[in-house]
Parts: C-alpha cells; sequence; structure tokens
C-alpha cells in the first residue's frame, strides 16, 4: 500500500480536465476490460442486469399498461398476459371522447423547435466570443450565465405572469417561446463553449495563415467540429422545453397548452382511466425517448454543461 | 478590425500589443469581440434578472389582488411571515430535505451502478439504454406513471407484485401499502431518486473511464485489494464526478415542481417551495408574500451555490488553463 500515496491520483485526476478535450475517444467508449479481466465480471453483469431491469420497469409496464383494456389494466395481481388492444391510444386520440391531444401536442412541437432555434442563434455566437476569440473576463460571463440558471424559476414567475397579463400574452405560444428561450440559453451557451473549445488551436491557426477569412474559417474548421456538439445541444434545449410544466401552466391555458399540461388536465378531467394515461404518457414521451437516445453519447458532456467528457 | 484577418486566440494570450497611435483601433477590436456575446447576455438580463428585481419590489409590498385597494408599502412583513407561518417553513425544511435526500440516494445508487457499467459484460450497452429510460421520461408522464400504476394501493404494480408473490405460497392477504397517503414524502423521494439516478450515473460512469489504469495496475501489483483501490484511487478521482453530479442534480431537484404537482398535489407536509410559491400566488392570490418566498429560495440557492460553484470552478479554471 506504501505506493498508493493519495498525491498520485490527485494529480493524474488533475490533468484528466486538461486533457479531455484533446481526447478523441467518446466518454461512454467500450472499455477495455478492467482491473480484473476475468474475475467477477458474470456477477457484476448480473448484478447490472438486474438492477436495469428493475429500472425499466416502470417504463416498459407503463409501455404495457398502454397497451391494455382498461379492465385488464386495472387489476390487482397485474394481468401480464393480458390481450394486447390499441383501444387507449384510440381513447387518447380522441375518437370516442372528442377530446383532440393534437392541438397540446403541436403546441409543445412549436414552443420547443422554434425555441430551440431561438437558443442556437443566441448561444453559437455568445460561444463563439467565449470560446475561439474570448472576450476579457470571459470566465466572469460564464458564470454569470451559470447563476440565472440557478436563480429558481419561481422567483421570476410573478412579474412575468403578471407582464403577460398586462400586454396581453397570457396563453400566447410566443411568450412561451421566449421564456423557453431563456431558460435553455444559459446551459446552450456553456454546452456550446465546450464543443467549440474542442476546435484545436493548431487548425485555427493553419486556417489564419492560409489567409482563410472569418466566415470561411467558421463554415471550413470550426463548423465541422462542433456539429455534432451542436446538434447534442439543440436535443437537448429541445428535450428540456417539451419537459417544462411549470411555466407552461402558469402562462399558457386553453389555445396555448403544452403537452404537459394537457396530460394533467386530461387526467383530473376525466377520472381515471390507467391504460389510457398510460397511452398519453408513451406518446408524449416518445420525442424525448427518441432524442435522448439519438444523442446518447453527447448527452453527459452537455448535461454535465461540457465539464465531463 | 478587419473581419478577414481575425485573429485566433485562445485565453490566457494577449491578443495585440498596444501601441500609441492604436488605442482607438483596440477598442474597437474589443467591441467587436464583445459584439457577439451582446445579444445572449442583454436578452438574458431582460427575461431573468428583470423579473427578479420586480419580485424584490413586490415582497416588500402587502398585494392581495383580490384586494387591490389594500395594495400598500409592508417592509418586512411578507419576509416575517414567510419565516414563521407554519406550511411556508413547512416548505422551506421540505425543500432542503426532498433536495438533500435525492441528491444524496442518487449519488449512490448512481456509483453503485457506474462501478457495475465500468466492468465488462455481456449486453453491456443494452443494459446501459435502459438505464437511461427513466431519465427520457417526460416528468409529468413519470409522476403520473408512479402515481397510478405503480403506487396506486389498489391496482398498482407494486401492491400487484405483492399480491402474486403471496399467492404463490397460497395466501391471499399480502400486505399492501399505501405509500402516496402513508409516506407522501416518501413517494416523492422514490420517485425522484428513480428519475435522477441515471443522470448521476452516466457521469459517474464517464468519470470511471476516464480514470488512469496505470495508476491502478501499479496498485494491484503491489498487492492492494480492489476496496482498497476503490477507497484510495477510484473515490478520489470521482470527487470532482460526484460534486458535479450532486451540484447539478441539485439545481435542478430543488426547483421540482412536476413531482409534487403530480404525485401529492403538496398535500400531507410534500409542498416545497416552487409549490408553496404556486400556490400561494396563484390560488391565495397573496403576490407580496409569494414574492418574499421567492426571494428566500434566492438568497438560500446562493448560499448553496456558492460553495457549489467554487466546484465547478476548480473544474473549469484547469480546463481554461490548458
Amino acid at each position: 500500500m506504501s505506493t498508493l500515496t493519495p498525491a498520485a491520483p490527485r494529480e493524474s485526476g488533475q490533468a484528466r480536465f486538461t486533457s479531455l478535450a484533446a481526447r478523441a475517444t467518446g466518454p461512454l467508449r467500450r472499455g477495455k476490460s478492467r482491473m480484473d479481466p476475468t474475475r467477477n465480471n458474470t456477477a457484476a453483469g448480473l448484478a447490472a442486469w438486474l438492477l436495469a431491469l428493475l429500472f425499466a420497469a416502470p417504463v416498459m409496464w407503463m409501455i404495457l399498461t398502454s397497451f391494455h383494456s382498461e379492465t385488464d389494466a386495472a387489476t390487482n395481481p397485474p394481468s401480464i398476459a393480458a390481450n394486447l388492444t390499441l383501444d387507449a391510444y384510440r381513447e387518447f386520440f380522441g375518437e370516442t371522447s372528442g377530446v383532440s391531444p393534437w392541438p397540446a401536442l403541436i403546441n409543445s412541437a412549436t414552443a420547443s423547435i422554434l425555441s430551440t432555434v431561438l437558443v442556437l442563434v443566441l448561444a453559437i455566437p455568445a460561444a463563439y466570443a467565449l470560446s475561439i476569440r474570448p472576450v476579457k473576463k470571459w470566465t466572469d460571463v460564464m458564470f454569470f450565465f451559470l447563476s440565472t440558471k440557478m436563480m429558481p424559476v419561481v422567483a421570476a414567475i410573478l412579474p412575468l405572469y403578471l407582464f403577460a397579463r398586462t400586454v396581453g400574452a397570457l396563453d400566447n405560444i410566443w411568450f412561451l417561446i421566449l421564456m423557453y428561450t431563456s431558460m435553455n440559453l444559459p446551459i446552450a451557451v456553456w454546452m456550446m463553449r465546450s464543443f467549440l473549445a474542442e476546435v484545436p488551436v493548431e487548425m485555427l491557426e493553419a486556417a489564419q495563415i492560409d489567409g482563410a477569412g472569418l466566415l470561411l474559417t467558421l463554415r471550413k474548421v470550426v463548423a465541422p467540429v462542433a456539429m455534432p456538439g451542436i446538434a447534442a445541444t439543440a436535443l437537448i434545449c429541445f428535450i428540456f422545453s417539451w419537459n417544462e410544466l411549470l411555466l407552461a401552466r402558469v402562462l399558457t391555458g386553453v389555445v396555448a397548452g403544452t403537452a404537459p399540461v394537457f396530460l394533467t388536465g386530461f387526467v383530473s378531467g376525466q377520472g381515471l382511466f390507467l391504460a389510457k394515461v398510460c397511452a398519453a404518457a408513451v406518446v408524449i414521451s416518445l420525442p424525448v425517448l427518441f432524442a435522448g437516445f439519438a444523442a446518447q453519447d453527447k448527452l453527459v458532456q452537455g448535461l454535465s454543461l461540457g465539464a465531463v467528457k | 478590425m478587419t473581419t478577414a484577418t481575425a485573429r485566433i486566440s485562445r485565453p490566457g494570450h494577449h491578443a495585440a500589443k498596444p501601441q500609441r497611435d492604436t488605442r482607438s483601433r483596440e477598442r474597437a477590436l474589443a467591441w467587436a469581440r464583445r459584439a457577439p456575446l451582446l445579444p445572449a447576455l442583454i436578452f438574458l438580463i431582460l427575461v431573468t434578472q428583470l423579473p427578479f428585481v420586480v419580485t424584490l419590489i413586490i415582497s416588500f409590498l402587502n398585494w392581495n389582488s383580490l384586494s387591490p385597494d389594500k395594495t400598500a408599502f409592508a417592509g418586512v412583513e411578507n419576509y416575517v411571515t414567510v419565516l414563521t407561518d407554519p406550511d411556508l417553513r413547512q416548505a422551506i425544511f421540505t425543500t432542503i430535505l426532498l433536495t438533500v435526500s435525492v441528491v444524496l440516494a442518487s449519488l449512490v445508487v448512481g456509483l453503485g451502478l457506474a462501478l457495475l457499467l465500468d466492468k465488462k459484460f455481456i449486453g453491456r450497452g443494452l443494459a446501459r439504454t435502459l438505464l437511461i429510460a427513466p431519465f427520457l421520461v417526460v416528468p409529468v408522464a413519470a409522476a403520473l406513471i408512479w402515481k397510478h400504476a405503480l403506487l396506486n394501493p389498489t391496482y398498482g404494480l407494486i401492491n400487484g407484485i405483492l399480491t402474486w408473490l403471496w399467492s404463490l405460497f397460497g395466501s391471499t392477504t399480502a400486505p399492501q401499502l399505501d405509500l402516496l397517503s402513508q409516506a407522501p414524502m416518501m413517494a416523492v423521494i422514490v420517485s425522484l431518486v428513480w428519475q435522477w439516478t441515471p443522470f448521476m450515473m452516466l457521469i459517474l460512469l464517464a468519470g470511471l473511464q476516464s480514470r488512469p489504469m496505470d495508476t491502478v495496475e501499479a496498485a494491484q501489483m503491489d498487492g492492494a485489494t480492489p476496496w482498497a483501490i476503490f477507497r484510495h484511487l477510484t473515490l478520489p478521482h470521482l470527487r470532482q464526478y460526484l460534486e458535479l453530479g450532486g451540484l447539478l442534480g441539485a439545481i435542478y431537484i430543488v426547483q421540482n415542481f412536476d413531482a409534487v404537482f403530480t404525485l401529492t398535489a403538496g398535500g400531507l407536509g410534500t409542498a416545497n417551495l416552487p409549490y408553496a410559491i404556486y400556490q400561494t400566488f396563484y390560488f391565495a392570490n397573496e403576490y407580496g408574500l409569494a414574492s418574499a418566498a421567492g426571494v428566500v429560495v434566492v438568497i438560500g440557492t446562493i448560499i448553496v451555490a456558492t460553495f457549489a460553484l467554487r466546484t465547478v470552478f476548480s473544474l473549469f479554471k484547469k480546463e481554461a488553463a490548458r
């Protein structure tokens, strides 16, 4: 044990973060087998699979129940082998009840997509000014951005609500789009900065020496390296906007209500139909599940604000 | 400044040596550098900082929108109410309890999962994908599923499984839980831990996979036990990742609204500050009081954030120094 002085790991730990960006490998690459390659792996694998199934069970149960009839859905003990049917989905899309979820889904899509576009338009130049040609005191600016994210939404929601009411912007999707833009902008700036900082200085210098102008450098050098990061940032902003409930609940209502708002009203308004609730939950979670799995590898880096690769 | 010859530099390098006659050019250059940053900065100040200043002002008013003629300056009265009213005080404690327990529990479980997933086994990629799923279900939907499909006392999955297990042994008197009414706080915590563990796992897994293996191998040569390696090598290396996960988790969990709103509607002592504030202004129309509570949340967040930011800052400085 004498070689295990605490200094050794700490030093390498520090080196980690400085060299992270230089690494070409992703965070979730299949690592070489670690420590003891032969022993314990079966046990670890079994334990991991058991826990994975346990964690996924609620999601799988939600999906299974959504394909059950209402009578099969609400049984004790659970009816796992019951007949599958699309009734709950038909019901959710309003075939019999006449309440369509489409306006809410379209509102969610509109708010999420447009606010994501706005975020990108604002965040890409900002990230450029914070990484490739950094302004003075750029770290202070970065921390200002992060601090706005730490302020709970509830601390600003009343003035926003009063403002919207005064100017007639309540229940207006455009006001919600602005709110979502401000909600995601700080994270996007942090993420984007970390992705832009990955562009090797040598490449930028080489482009400069070759006489490439700013726009050409951005298009030919920065964009190809940063594009996957920009895509991941966009997906994460989309997910956060799609998921948001509090702002949507306070600032929208009948016309501009989003899918999460629809979902909460849907349950209290129609009593409880378990299969239908599950079908609704599946439908509104699908875009996020797709986006999340698509961005899986960049998800960690994005969500940890670029501090972890 | 001519964009065609835009200078490329990195933090730590001074862009240009000022010359006598170039001061105004220098200034123009500085503004050209700032320009791309300004739209985002100005937008964020307008939309987040300005409303908070208004919240701060309203917090000193006695303002109930149902009796607008009584609106008047109230001094610190609202703050005294926030700190003495049993419900609001309860909300403060609930927020702290909820945040601390969810962050710690999901960090511990996430660490366990990350350690398992760091090993090689059959179907590891699929197991990881399954484990991420809870984080990718829309929070309101997740809360609804927990409330109705899992925890419901008469037909929820958990009691259903208990009934089924007991019936295997010929018993018809399986214990039936009713977490939502008997331990509602536990219900909220469990569902949030379920949702946040994957996030912690992902960050810690990234940390584990960036671990320098040479020291681990050297330790193994020296005959160090797996526990010693974990305690003296892995854990110190993971420290920053644990702190980062804790910080980011705390930022989101302090603000949690969806789970409290959906699972218990703030009943039975589960109302956290975001929910209590929402109720105070949305249903009770007590604008002054809600604002004061909002300011209290921000003060609390600042205290936590000052400590937490130091962590991020240390990570960040190392990166900036490269």
